[in-house]
């Protein structure tokens, strides 16, 4: 498929001062960047470090606030993926949108904007997979394929459209080593092509080994732009989270006592084409410590967090142990009697259920662990309104939970409320074991210290609190130990004094092992 | 321009509590307005559907004695339903619960005791909650969808029951009818009150009603099966195991259909014959929604679909039209039912297409 002409000088995409605010919240701050032709192009960043918010302003998605994107010269509005589109840009997003009960052709031809005969994009699809070593059969159904080749699908849907410019978000997140490997080859060959690609990735091996270029983004500012060959995973990833190498001032109790909570080879196959498996994760978390487990989402986190709580126990039960005792096979509610406590990350639907009632929540997690004090009638389990609307009123008083009425809806609360309450609602148990997923994700500043406060409060008081969490800030705010956790491998605990955001940032871009060598520019 | 529903950001308590009241006015309106075009007095001809059934004592009774089993049923689907499992089979499990409890008294006819009443019941319940365990077995195991498998299992209870009663279970005395033996004197529900034809079935509804109602209220059942009903993940979170909810639901609404079957055999027609329901397992689906899912509400829907079997009845003496009117009256309720409820929960939005003119011009 010939190039489209196109200027041979200048860059062919060109952004100036991007910002997109949200409210106040600068998601992009004054962003500049510029891709050539024929160059792939690596965007990296942390989490919410901007990355989506770029690209989507780009692709149309998303308005910007202020500044201009210029393509090969001229300045151009992109209001819809349409217009994109038009351009000559093309997409493939992290998750895909295709009909599993459709074929290979038929989900192509979907998505085509002018309706062209099936046999014909059937014909073209199968002549773009040759032509870039993307193997896949036009008829083949949808819902027998594997997460790489559904990829392959996207991937052969975007070169339909002839594009110049092809955006790729964390593509490799949902492959095997070889598929990621097939996936570099056909990306040389877009390259070689005159093609631009726009690759976003949080790993530094891959964005060194196939990238020309690299535009750093942290707290949606752009903090460097360099050639990722010519620098150190280090030094990326130090430009990714931050310069400060901070050390922290350990609140933890200079005793630690007996473990309380721990993994042993724990190791779980992923449920769905986009989760990922936890492979051999072993952790020990001691009476008085703060483990904080750092990592980039999708990372394994949501795994970890359902296998420690019971919510989907494994078939080993010596894989999780709670105070020294097997519970891996056993229900969330075997061990939240045995004293532990979990709070998971999303609050409605799964940590709380919005349409319902403070109180009523406050049975969702306790039903069991306190059914002495909430339930009475015998077998008929009648819930004891009066004594579970006293504990509910004693927990918003003691995290100052902010509501309108006597025991309101849980929607109706704001997020860093909510997050209070539900926090709350596990610290009043006092549980030897607190397990906790993001817990200060999307909650506003005053909730997020005050929440910090209670987890690392629990632990001097001689709890074991375990904190999954995606902010480093956070991490290091309460952690006593770190491990970083990625493509569903959990790095050896680091005292947290010891460690350096630069050593969390390589363990999180997939350097396992390489944490002594930090020079080295190739792992694995 | 494509038209688009939009969440409300917040939902009118008001509404949520008039909204059966408003369905079934709008029902009442389009049902005059198909009087009128049916060439009747829209009036005249509400009166005679809605009004006149309730004028005499007699049809009072026959108003308890429909109201009975849609109650039943509707109670238990309500617990189904509410757990986000949709049981659209409940007329197979009627049938199934008629069959089952009519064992004794066709084959074992001969037997007489005071047993065999609550024995019949018992059997009743067990044969509507074993076949509603087909559907609930295929969702918790096979990730079926239960809307398609309880629904196509109505055909198989419809079509066994009619083999039967014109095969082995047909009375040898009685004609070459395809109809089973009449029941013996012990294995018919007697009558309530000494006024009329109302049975025990109607006091077995309200008990229902009052008892589901208790559960969903005050215990930890009810709580189990509100949470799973709004999230699953929230559920197993509780501790709550949604497979298990599959199966409570539906054996019991299973069961609620089964005892409504043989209560209406034994107390109202007193044998088995190929067709035993009005369409009873159906209907309840509308009680159950018209009566917001709440078993009070319940008894009061249950009531106002009976009404609809009766006027029906009622118009087709006295005004001369089809007693299919009964569907569509049940029909209309359904759909402002929960087109009131949509509406309830979100506005309409009109989108003008933005990128309309560019796909046109694309297409060249």
């Amino acid at each position: 498929m010939p190039v489209k002409g196109q200027i041979a000088s200048g860059p062919l995409l060109a952004v100036r001062d991007l910002t997109k605010l949200f409210g106040s919240f600068a998601a992009c701050n004054t962003i500049n960047l510029h891709i050539e032709p024929g160059e792939i192009h690596a965007l990296l960043g942390e989490n919410g470090a901007g990355k989506s918010t770029l690209v989507k302003m780009l692709f149309g998605v998303l308005a910007p606030t202020a500044g201009e994107i210029s393509w090969m010269g001229d300045n151009v509005r992109i209001t819809s993926p349409g217009d994109a589109r038009k351009l000559g840009i093309a997409m493939v997003f992290q998750h895909f949108s295709l009909f599993e009960a459709l074929t290979v052709a038929e989900n192509i031809a979907l998505s085509m904007d002018r309706s062209i005969s099936l046999a014909r994009v059937a014909e073209e699809a199968a002549r773009l997979s040759r032509l870039y070593g993307l193997p896949l059969d036009p008829s083949a159904h949808v819902a027998d394929l594997s997460v790489g080749e559904r990829q392959r699908i996207e991937i052969v849907r975007a070169l339909l459209q002839n594009p110049q410019l092809i955006i790729l978000d964390e593509p490799t997140s949902v492959l095997t080593p070889q598929e990621a490997d097939r996936l570099f080859e056909t990306l040389l060959k877009l390259k070689a092509e005159g093609r631009s690609v726009l690759y976003i990735s949080h790993r530094l091996e891959e964005v060194q080994r196939i990238c020309d270029r690299a535009t750093v983004l942290r707290h949606g500012k752009v903090t460097g732009a360099c050639d990722p060959r010519a620098e150190t995973p280090a030094s990326l990833a130090r430009m990714m989270v931050g310069n400060d190498v901070a050390v922290v001032t350990p609140e933890g109790t200079s005793t630690k006592g007996d473990v309380q909570l721990e993994a042993r080879g724990l190791s779980v196959a992923a449920r769905t084409p986009f989760a990922v498996s936890l492979k051999n994760v072993s952790l020990k978390v001691r009476a008085g410590e703060v483990l904080a487990i750092a990592g980039v989402a999708g990372n394994g986190q949501s795994e970890l967090f359902d296998a420690l709580s019971g919510e989907y126990p494994v078939t080993d039960d010596n894989a999780v142990q709670i105070r020294q005792r097997p519970v891996g096979a056993k229900n969330i509610n075997a061990r939240r009697l045995m004293g532990a406590g979990f709070v998971p990350e999303e609050r409605h639907g799964h940590a709380a259920v919005s349409s319902l009632s403070l109180s009523d929540n406050l049975v969702l997690a306790r039903n069991q662990s306190d059914k002495r004090a909430f339930l009475g009638g015998g077998f008929l389990k009648i819930i004891r309104q009066g004594a579970v609307k006293a504990a509910a009123k004693r927990i918003s008083e003691a995290m100052d939970v902010r509501k309108s009425g006597e025991d309101p809806p849980a929607g109706s609360l704001s997020g860093g409320n909510l997050q209070k309450f539900i926090v709350g609602r596990e610290l009043d148990r006092q549980p030897a074991v607190l397990v906790v997923n993001q817990p200060t994700w999307g909650v506003d500043a005053g909730a997020a210290s005050r929440i910090r406060q209670a987890l690392v409060d629990l632990a001097k008081a001689g709890s074991a609190v375990l904190v999954i969490s995606q902010d480093l800030d956070e991490i290091f705010e309460v952690a006593t130990e770190i491990a970083v956790i990625s493509e569903g491998r959990l790095s050896d605990p680091y005292p947290a004094r010891e460690l350096s955001r630069e050593k969390i940032g390589l363990l999180m871009g997939g350097m396992h092992g390489k944490m002594e060598g930090a020079g080295a520019a190739h792992a694995h | 321009m494509r038209i688009e529903l939009e969440k409300r950001p917040k939902v009118s308590a008001l509404y949520s509590i008039l909204s059966p009241f408003i369905a079934f006015a709008l029902t009442i309106v389009f049902g005059g307005i198909m009087f009128a075009l049916l060439g009747k007095n829209p009036v005249a001809a509400l009166y005679s559907f809605f009004v006149e059934p309730l004028s005499e004592v007699w049809s009072l009774h026959e108003l308890a004695i429909k109201a009975a089993p849609l109650i039943l049923i509707g109670v238990g689907l309500s617990v189904c339903f509410r757990s986000n499992n949709w049981n659209i089979g409940a007329e197979g499990q009627f049938i199934m619960g008629a069959i089952a409890g009519s064992i004794f008294p066709v084959v074992f006819y001969e037997w007489q005791s005071p047993l065999m009443l609550p024995l019949m019941l018992l059997l009743g319940m067990v044969g509507g909650a074993l076949f509603a365990a087909i559907p609930a077995f295929l969702k918790a195991h096979m990730n079926t969808n239960e809307i398609l498998t309880s629904l196509m299992l109505v055909y198989v209870a419809q079509l066994f029951l009619d083999w039967l009663v014109r095969g082995p279970w047909r009375n040898p005395q009685g004609m070459n009818f395809p109809e089973t033996r009449s029941f013996g004197v012990d294995a018919i529900l007697p009558e309530m009150l000494a006024s009329g034809r109302t049975h025990w079935g109607f006091a077995f509804a309200i008990l229902a009603a009052l008892a589901v109602w208790f559960m969903m209220r005050y215990t930890l059942r009810g709580f189990e099966i509100t949470v799973l009903g709004q999230s699953e993940r929230a559920g197993r979170f509780a501790g709550f195991s949604s497979r298990k909810m599959i199966w409570f639901s539906m054996l019991f609404s299973g069961a609620l259909a089964g005892l409504a079957g043989i209560s209406e055999v034994s107390g109202a027609i007193q044998q088995l014959r190929p067709v035993i329901s009005p369409g009873y397992g159906f209907t309840a689906i509308i009680v159950a929604f018209l009566g917001r899912l709440n078993p009070l509400g319940i008894i009061a829907a249950g009531l106002v679909l009976a009404l609809t079997y009766l006027g029906g009845e009622a118009a087709q003496l006295s005004i001369g039209v089809s007693d299919k009117v009964t569907r569509v009256f049940q029909g209309l309720l359904l759909f402002f039912v929960l087109s009131c409820d949509t509406l309830i929960h979100y506005r309409i939005r009109l989108v003008r297409e933005r990128f309309a003119a560019l796909k046109t011009d694309e297409a060249h």
